[in-house]
């Protein structure tokens, strides 16, 4: 698998699809540059597209061989993320499919 | 940057490091002064032209919209080591709000260095807990039933919004559309008006 917005051939997910954000906390076990939210984190959402390809970053950014992995556009409803939002806003956010299960 | 001198102790580790990476060849002073040069020329007004160009020419704005980066490079930004840039669309029921609530990324290649709220936890905390609150505290009060869609900058892309074109500016040319387009208007924070700049004396 090469690298690079627009690279979406080995995508699992699709536009559309409900997935859930793993309930993960993998930073308490090893070091780790996390790019998933911890208020997403096991959180039902969908799939608005794949974006590209890019570096896994929780291992490039300490410099370490970093697979390459699918970048996802996820789309959440405000509540019930976040109580003080209103119903009908959103969240937008960019998420790597190793963070993804299907919903 | 005014206001915001930076400490001796800065500048003495600053040039530390800088000399111990070139003493290794991991950068050159070539290399440095190019990275100077691209973030000193970056500014809003790229990014503001850029939407200025999407109200007036509907094949721009389709591609604006599939290929940021290639419509940055086609404003002559060099995107070369740049993150892409992704553009989002407002509409009648979307309007788009960016934030980084892990660190402060921002599309710096089209819109310049981020200003300090940006950057600041209470900005990057509030935008995702309670957007509308925060647009309230830009002046920005949308019309019922705008959907606000607050877009998290966690990871590769950078995201710059493309407002829509405010009523009153029909027939103005694509300078005088670019000149009430600002920062904050591609963040999502406000929205841009049709406030003409104050005319020369004729």
């Amino acid at each position: 698998m090469s690298t690079g917005v627009g690279d979406i051939a080995a995508a699992r997910f699709k536009a559309g699809q409900r997935v859930r954000v793993k309930d993960a906390r993998p930073e308490r076990i090893a070091r780790l540059h996390l790019r998933t939210p911890h208020y997403v984190r096991g959180r039902l959402g969908t799939v608005t597209r794949a974006l590209g390809t890019f570096p896994n970053p929780e291992d490039i950014a300490f410099n370490r061989p970093a697979e390459p992995r699918v970048l996802y556009h996820v789309l959440f409803d405000q509540p019930p993320v976040w109580n003080e939002g209103e119903p009908g806003d959103t969240l937008l956010i960019e998420l790597f499919e190793h963070w993804l299960e299907e919903a | 940057m005014a206001g915001y001198e930076a400490r001796p102790e800065s500048v003495a580790l600053l040039e530390k490091l800088v000399a111990a990476l070139k003493s290794r060849g991991i950068v050159t002073e070539e290399e440095i002064a190019l990275r100077r040069t691209i973030a000193e020329r970056a500014n809003p007004e790229t990014g503001a032209r850029m939407v200025a160009r999407a109200w007036i020419d509907p094949e721009w704005r389709a591609f604006l919209l599939r290929d940021g980066t290639a419509a940055a490079e086609a404003m002559g930004v060099s995107m070369k080591g740049n993150p892409p840039l992704g553009v989002l669309e407002d509409t009648e029921s979307v309007h788009h709000l960016v934030v980084c609530t892990l660190c402060s990324c921002y599309p710096r290649a089209v819109i310049g260095y981020p200003p300090h709220w940006y950057k600041s936890a209470a900005y990057r905390s509030r935008a995702v807990r309670e957007p509308r609150a925060v647009l309230a505290e830009f002046g920005t009060v949308l019309p019922a039933g705008i959907q606000v869609r607050v877009v998290d900058s966690t990871a590769d892309f950078r995201w710059m919004v493309l407002p829509m074109r405010p009523p009153g500016t029909e027939g103005w040319s694509e300078d005088e559309l670019t000149a009430i387009v600002s920062r904050d208007h591609l963040v999502g924070v406000s929205l841009p008006q049709a406030a003409r700049k104050v005319s020369h004396a004729a």
